[in-house]
C-alpha cells in the first residue's frame, strides 16, 4: 500500500515529518522503526497516534520531538530543522519550544508541585509568565496542593502537575507518551479533558501516543501507524470508529 | 547459592570495583607495612651479624645496675687484660677495640653521611700485622697520630684518594689527617650511608678512651672450640667490672633490640592502615546496601520461590567474601609493591636501610588476606541483614521498593548520647592533668562515633545552610543541594567517611603548630646567648672548643653546659656544671626564688619540678654522690621554671671538676658583643676550623630546627592520613555513581524538558562538592575541637604552651575536600550526561 500524503495547507504547521526513516542496526539485524513516514501536525491541534506495539507510534513521536535522532528525512518543528542540529540547539529547542508529559509522571520527588511546575523555566533561567501560570494552574485545579511533593499527590494529581509543567512554558507543541498508561479511568479522562481543553481554549498544539481508542477520541485527528508505516488517518474520532479501524488492522494483519 | 552469588558480582563488576579497590587500598598498606618492617629488620639483622662475624666472645666494661650509663667514663679494659685474654686456651686470636664517633668532611667541607652512623675505629693488627675485619684495597694502614684509613665507599663518595688529607673531627677540634688507604668492608652501617675512619690503635685510645685502654675486647675462638666453652675460659681471668658475652648472644640480643624497635614503627604504621581500612568500611556498608536495595525485587523473587531468610544473608555474604578475596589478593600485590617502594625511598631519603632482599613472610600473606576478607564481609553484614527482611511480595510490586526509611529519632537519640557524653569526657579531661589522658582517649571516640551516628541529623541543616551560596549555579545548584540530603544515611556514610580522615589531620596540624610554637618560645625565651655550640650528633665537645671560642674576637661570655649523672638519694640525678660568673648573661631563667647569685661553691639552682620531687625549698641542703663515688654537700640557692633548653640542677662548673673522669661539654653558650650576625657566625665557625661536625646555632636556627622537626613529622603524617582520604574519595566516586543510577529516570526527564548535558555534570558535581564539603567542615570542626582539648593537657606540663589555630592550613583542607568533591565526581558526572534519554525516562 501506499502513503497518502496529508498535508493541509489551510493551518500553520506546528511540526512537520517529511520522508522520515529510522533505522536500527545493520545488516541482517537491521529494523526500520519507520519508514518514509510524512506527516504534519497542525496548529491548535489535538492529535492522537495510535498503532498496535512494534508499529513505530512512540519513535515517531521521539524523533518529532527531538528526543532521538533519525536515519533520514527531515523534521521541522515550526521553522526549525532538527536533522542538522547540535545535541546543545536540540535540547534549547526541547525546552524552549517542546513540553513533555510521560507516562510515569516523571517529576521531580524533592520539588513542591508548584516548582515542577515552573522547572523548564528554570532551567531556561526565565521568570515565569505570572498571569499564564495562573491560569494553567487554575486549569488544572491544584491550586491547594502547589506546596505539596508528588508523594504527597495522587497518581492523577502528578500527571495534572505534569501537564501544567507542559504547558506553563507556553511550547509550540506538547508531546504526551501514553500520558494516562498509569492512571485509572476517572484520573485518566481528567487529564485527557485538560490537554483538550488546552487546545480548544489556550490554543495550544498537542500530539499524544496511545493505545486506549477512549484517550484517542479526545483528539480532534488520529493517524494510526503500522510496521513503521502511516497507514490511516481519522478526523473527528470516538471510541467506537477508532476501535473499529484497529480491529480492520487487526485482522488485516493477520491475513497477511 | 554460591553461583547465584558469584553472577552477582560478576554482573555488578563496576559497581564493586570502587568497593574492591577501597579494600585493596586498606590491604595494600597493612601488606606494605608489613613487608616494609620485616624486610628492614631482617636487613639490619643480617648487617649485625655480619659486624659479629670476627667475634667469638666480646668482653666489654660492666655496665651499671641501674642502666644509667656515664659519659666519658673510662672503660677498664687494659692492654694487660687483652695479652691474658689472647693466651687463654681455646682463644684464636684477640683484637681491642678503641672507637666513637667520627665526622668526615668533603672536599667542600660538608658532612659525609647523616651524623649517627659515621664512626671512628683503631686498626688493630694481627700476628700477621693485618687486621682482619679492615682488608686493605689502595695504600696501607695508619700507623701514626696524623694519618687515616677510609672505608673505600666513603672515599669514593667524598672523592679522596690515597694521600690526599682528610678534615675530620671526632670531639670538637679539627684534625687534618694524611689519608695513608682506603679499605673494604662489608659493615653495615656503611652499607646505609654511614662511614668508618681508621686511626692506629694509639691514636683511637687518645681520641675515645684512654692510652692503653679499650672499649670491647673481641676473641675469636681457636678452631674445635666453642664460644661457651671460650666464654667459660675467659671469664677465669676476667677483673670483677668487665664481662664476657658470646658472639651468639650479643647477635640475637641485636636481633631482639632491632624487633623492638621495628614493632614500635610497625603498629604506628599499622594504626594508619587500621584509620583507612575502617573508612573503607563505611563505602563497603555502603555499596552493599545500595546493591541490596537495587536488588530487592530479585532478592524477594528469590524469597518467593522457598529461600529462607538465612539463605539471602548468606549469598549477599558470600558476594562480600568474594569482593574481599579479590581486594585482598591484589591488595598484598599492591603491598608488596608498596613495601619495595617505601624501602627505596628510605634509601634515597639517606635513611640508614643496609641492603637486603625483599622479605614476604607467611604471616604477611594471611594477615593481608584474613584482614581484607573479615572486613569486607563485617561491613557487609547488616546490609546482609536488610537482605532477608525483605518481604517476597515486593517481588509483585512493579515499581521498585524504595527503601524504608527507618525513624531516625533512635539513631539521633543514641548519636547525640555519644556525642555529648564523649565531649563531656574530653572537656572533663582537660582539666585533670595527666591523669586525663584516658577520659580524653575514650571521650575522643566516643565524640567521633556519636558524630558519625548523628550526621544523617547534621546533614539537613548544615547542607540547608549552603542554600545561598548554591544559588549561583542556579537550577543545577538547588537540584544539587536537594539531591545531596535525599538519602541522608548515604549522604553521611559517605562524608564521614572524609570527615574520619580530616579530623585526625586537622586535630594532629592544630596540636602540632601549638606545640611547635610552646617549645620555640621556651627555648628561645630562656636564651640569651647569641648562639649555641654543640656536636651535629649531641655527642661530648671537647673543652678545647669553649677556650677557643672565649679567646675569640667579639666574645663577651661563653659557658659551657656539662653533664654528670649523680646519686641523691636512691634516684639518679643529671648534675649540669655551667659557669656561674657568666650564666646569667647567658640564660634568662624565671626564677621562683632566688637568683643565680646563689650559684657558686656548693650553692646550686634546682628546677621547680625536681625541688617539688625532692621537696626542697630554698636553702635545703642535701648529699649527692659524684660519678666517682665521692660524697659532697650541696645547698639549693634558687628554683626556677624548667624548660627544654635548660632544665635539672645547675651546679658550679669548679665544683663538678674534680669529681669528672673526663671533662667535656654537651653545649657552649657564646654572647658576642655585635650580636648574633651571618658574619659573627661565620667568624665563629671559621675559629673552630670551619667543622662539619660543629653546629653553631643562633635562636633563629634553634627555632628552625625545632620547626622543621615539627614539619618533617607533620609531612610523615599528612602521607599516611593521605591514604584514609583516598579511600573517601573512592566513597565518594560511589556514592555518585549510585545516585546516578537511582535517578537516571529524572536524569532523563531532565534531559527531555531541556537541561543539557552541562547542567546535568554540574547538578552531580555540586551535589558531590556539597557531600566533601559537608564531611570535610565536620571533620575539621572536630579536629579543631579535638586538638584542643589534647592542647589543654598538654599545656600542663608545656607552660608557654597556647592554642594556635592554623587558619591557613583550614583554609587548604576545606580546600583539599573540595577538591576532592571535584575529583570524585568526574567520572560519574559524565556518566549522568551520558546517559541515553530514551531508554532512562522509559527505566522503571
Amino acid at each position: 500500500m501506499t502513503t497518502t500524503p496529508l498535508v493541509h495547507q489551510a493551518t500553520a504547521v506546528a511540526a512537520r515529518a517529511t520522508e522520515l526513516t529510522k533505522v536500527y542496526g545493520q545488516g541482517e539485524t537491521q529494523v526500520v522503526a519507520l519508514d518514509r513516514v510524512t506527516v504534519d501536525f497542525r496548529q491548535a491541534e489535538f492529535t492522537a497516534i495510535m498503532g498496535p506495539s512494534g508499529s513505530g507510534k512512540s519513535t515517531l513521536m521521539h524523533c518529532v520531538a527531538g528526543l532521538d535522532s533519525f536515519s533520514s528525512g527531515s523534521v521541522r518543528i515550526g521553522d526549525t530543522e532538527l536533522g542538522s542540529l547540535k545535541d546543545k540547539k536540540l535540547t534549547q529547542l526541547r525546552r524552549d519550544k517542546i513540553g513533555f508529559i510521560f507516562q510515569a509522571f516523571n517529576l521531580l520527588p524533592t520539588l513542591s508541585a508548584l516548582e515542577n511546575i515552573t522547572l523548564p523555566m528554570d532551567i531556561a533561567g526565565r521568570k515565569p509568565d505570572r498571569q499564564w501560570l495562573d491560569t494553567v494552574i487554575n486549569m488544572i485545579g491544584l491550586s491547594d496542593r502547589l506546596k505539596h511533593r508528588p508523594s504527597q499527590l495522587s497518581g492523577g494529581q502528578q500527571q495534572r502537575v505534569a501537564v501544567a509543567r507542559a504547558l506553563a512554558s507556553k511550547p509550540d507543541i506538547i508531546f504526551g507518551d501514553e500520558p494516562t498508561g498509569n492512571l485509572d479511568s476517572r484520573s485518566g479522562a481528567e487529564v485527557l479533558g485538560f490537554l483538550r481543553n488546552s487546545v480548544r481554549e489556550l490554543g495550544q498544539t498537542v500530539v499524544m501516543v496511545t493505545h486506549d481508542p477512549v484517550a484517542a477520541a479526545y483528539a480532534d485527528r488520529v493517524v494510526f501507524l503500522a510496521d513503521g508505516r502511516i497507514v490511516d488517518e481519522l478526523t473527528a474520532p470516538t471510541a467506537d470508529t477508532v476501535l473499529d479501524r484497529m480491529k480492520r488492522f487487526d485482522a488485516k494483519g493477520r491475513v497477511s | 547459592m554460591f553461583r547465584t552469588a558469584l553472577r552477582n558480582v560478576l554482573a555488578h563488576k563496576a559497581r564493586l570495583l570502587m568497593t574492591v579497590l577501597a579494600v585493596m587500598l586498606g590491604v595494600a598498606f597493612v601488606a606494605g607495612t608489613l613487608v616494609f618492617t620485616s624486610t628492614i629488620s631482617d636487613a639490619f639483622q643480617k648487617s649485625s651479624a655480619k659486624g659479629l662475624e670476627h667475634v667469638d666472645v666480646a668482653i666489654d666494661p660492666t655496665t651499671p645496675d641501674d642502666g644509667s650509663e656515664t659519659p666519658g667514663s673510662a672503660p677498664d679494659l687494659t692492654q694487660k687484660l687483652l695479652d691474658r685474654v689472647t693466651d687463654v686456651p681455646g682463644a684464636a686470636a684477640a683484637t681491642g677495640d678503641a672507637s666513637g664517633f667520627a665526622a668526615i668532611a668533603d672536599k667542600k667541607g660538608k658532612l659525609v653521611g647523616d651524623g649517627w652512623s659515621t664512626r671512628g675505629a683503631n686498626y688493630y693488627p694481627g700476628k700477621d700485622g693485618k687486621d682482619p675485619r679492615y682488608p686493605m684495597r689502595d695504600g696501607r694502614a695508619p700507623a701514626k697520630k696524623s694519618e687515616i684509613a677510609l672505608d673505600a665507599k666513603t672515599a669514593e663518595r667524598a672523592g679522596f684518594k690515597v694521600g690526599d688529607t682528610v678534615r675530620m673531627s671526632v670531639n670538637g677540634p679539627v684534625l687534618e689527617q694524611k689519608l695513608t688507604g682506603i679499605f673494604t668492608t662489608d659493615d653495615g652501617n656503611v652499607a646505609a650511608g654511614g662511614s668508618i675512619a681508621l686511626f692506629d690503635t694509639r691514636t683511637a685510645q687518645g681520641l675515645y678512651t684512654k692510652p692503653g685502654r679499650f672499649s670491647q675486647i673481641a676473641v675469636t675462638a681457636a678452631d674445635g672450640t666453642s664460644q661457651t666453652a671460650l666464654k667459660a675460659e675467659i671469664e677465669k681471668v676476667l677483673p670483677k667490672d668487665a664481662e664476657a658475652t658470646t658472639g651468639k648472644t650479643l647477635a640475637d640480643d641485636e636481633a631482639k633490640s632491632i624487633a623492638n624497635q621495628m614493632s614500635g614503627m610497625q603498629t604506628g604504621l599499622l594504626a594508619f592502615a587500621g584509620i583507612s581500612l575502617f573508612v573503607g568500611i563505611f563505602i563497603i556498608a555502603n555499596t552493599f546496601t545500595m546493591l541490596v536495595a537495587q536488588r530487592t525485587k530479585e532478592l524477594a523473587l528469590m524469597r518467593a520461590v522457598g529461600a529462607s531468610r538465612r539463605q539471602v544473608t548468606r549469598s549477599v555474604l558470600i558476594e562480600a567474601f568474594v569482593v574481599g578475596a579479590v581486594a585482598a589478593v591484589t591488595g598484598l600485590a599492591a603491598g608488596i609493591g608498596i613495601g619495595a617502594g617505601l624501602r627505596s625511598l628510605m634509601g634515597s631519603f639517606g635513611g640508614t636501610v643496609p641492603d637486603g632482599p625483599l622479605v614476604v613472610s607467611p604471616g604477611t600473606v594471611v594477615a593481608a588476606l584474613v584482614v581484607g576478607i573479615v572486613v569486607t564481609m563485617f561491613a557487609a553484614w547488616l546490609p546482609g541483614r536488610r537482605a532477608a527482611k525483605i518481604p517476597p511480595v515486593a517481588a509483585m510490586s512493579s515499581v521498585h521498593a524504595v527503601a524504608t526509611t527507618k525513624s531516625l529519632v533512635l539513631r539521633n537519640t543514641i548519636g547525640a548520647l555519644f556525642a555529648g557524653s564523649g565531649a563531656a569526657a574530653v572537656i572533663a579531661g582537660t582539666t585533670m592533668g595527666s591523669d586525663g589522658k584516658l577520659p580524653m582517649g575514650a571521650g575522643a571516640a566516643l565524640l567521633l562515633i556519636g558524630v558519625f551516628v548523628l550526621t544523617p541529623l547534621l546533614s539537613r541543616p548544615i547542607i540547608a545552610a549552603a542554600a545561598p551560596l548554591l544559588r549561583v549555579f542556579g537550577i543545577s545548584g538547588k537540584l544539587a543541594r536537594q539531591n545531596s540530603v535525599r538519602n541522608p544515611r548515604r549522604t553521611a556514610a559517605t562524608a564521614s567517611a572524609l570527615m574520619i580522615g580530616l579530623t585526625l589531620i586537622t586535630g594532629m596540624t592544630v596540636i602540632a603548630g601549638s606545640v611547635q610554637q610552646g617549645i620555640d618560645k621556651m627555648a628561645t625565651d630562656s636564651l640569651k646567648a647569641d648562639y649555641v655550640v654543640s656536636m651535629a650528633n649531641f655527642t661530648p665537645l671537647s673543652p678545647d672548643v669553649e677556650k677557643t671560642l672565649t679567646e675569640a674576637d667579639g666574645v663577651v661570655a661563653t659557658s659551657p653546659m656539662r653533664n654528670s649523672p649523680s646519686e641523691i638519694g636512691d634516684s639518679t640525678e643529671y648534675l649540669t656544671g655551667v659557669d656561674p660568673k657568666t650564666i646569667g648573661e647567658l640564660a634568662e631563667l624565671p626564677f621562683k626564688k632566688g637568683s643565680f647569685e646563689a650559684l657558686s661553691g656548693s650553692g646550686v639552682v634546682v628546677d621547680k619540678a625536681t625541688a617539688d620531687r625532692e621537696g626542697w625549698h630554698v636553702g635545703s641542703p642535701f648529699t649527692v654522690t659524684y660519678e666517682d663515688g665521692r660524697k659532697g654537700q650541696l645547698k639549693v640557692g634558687g628554683v626556677y621554671e624548667g624548660n627544654e633548653m635548660i632544665r635539672g640542677i645547675l651546679v658550679d662548673k669548679d665544683t663538678l671538676a674534680p669529681h669528672q673522669s673526663e671533662i667535656t661539654d654537651m653545649q657552649v653558650m657564646v654572647k658576642t658583643k655585635d650580636g648574633a650576625s651571618q658574619s659573627v657566625k661565620d667568624a665563629l665557625e671559621k675559629e673552630l676550623g670551619n667543622n662539619p661536625a660543629v653546629l653553631v646555632e643562633d635562636k633563629k636556627d634553634v627555632s628552625e630546627a625545632i620547626a622543621q622537626m615539627f614539619t618533617l613529622m607533620l609531612n610523615m603524617l599528612y602521607g599516611l592520613l593521605a591514604m584514609a582520604v583516598i579511600v573517601a574519595v573512592l566513597g565518594v566516586i560511589n556514592t555518585l555513581a549510585m545516585s546516578v543510577f537511582e535517578r537516571s529516570q529524572e536524569i532523563g526527564m531532565l534531559r527531555a524538558i531541556g537541561l543539557d548535558r552541562r547542567g546535568i555534570k554540574r547538578m552531580v558535581r555540586i551535589e558531590s562538592l556539597v557531600i566533601s564539603l559537608f564531611g570535610g567542615l565536620l571533620g575539621i570542626g572536630l579536629g579543631v575541637f579535638l586538638g584542643w582539648a589534647a592542647g589543654e593537657l598538654i599545656g600542663t606540663s608545656l607552660s608557654t604552651y597556647e592554642l594556635v589555630l592554623p587558619w591557613g592550613r583550614m583554609g587548604v583542607f576545606l580546600a583539599l575536600a573540595a577538591v576532592v568533591g571535584i575529583l570524585a565526581a568526574l567520572w560519574p558526572a559524565r556518566r549522568a550526561a551520558r546517559l541515553n534519554m530514551l531508554a532512562a525516562i522509559k527505566a522503571e
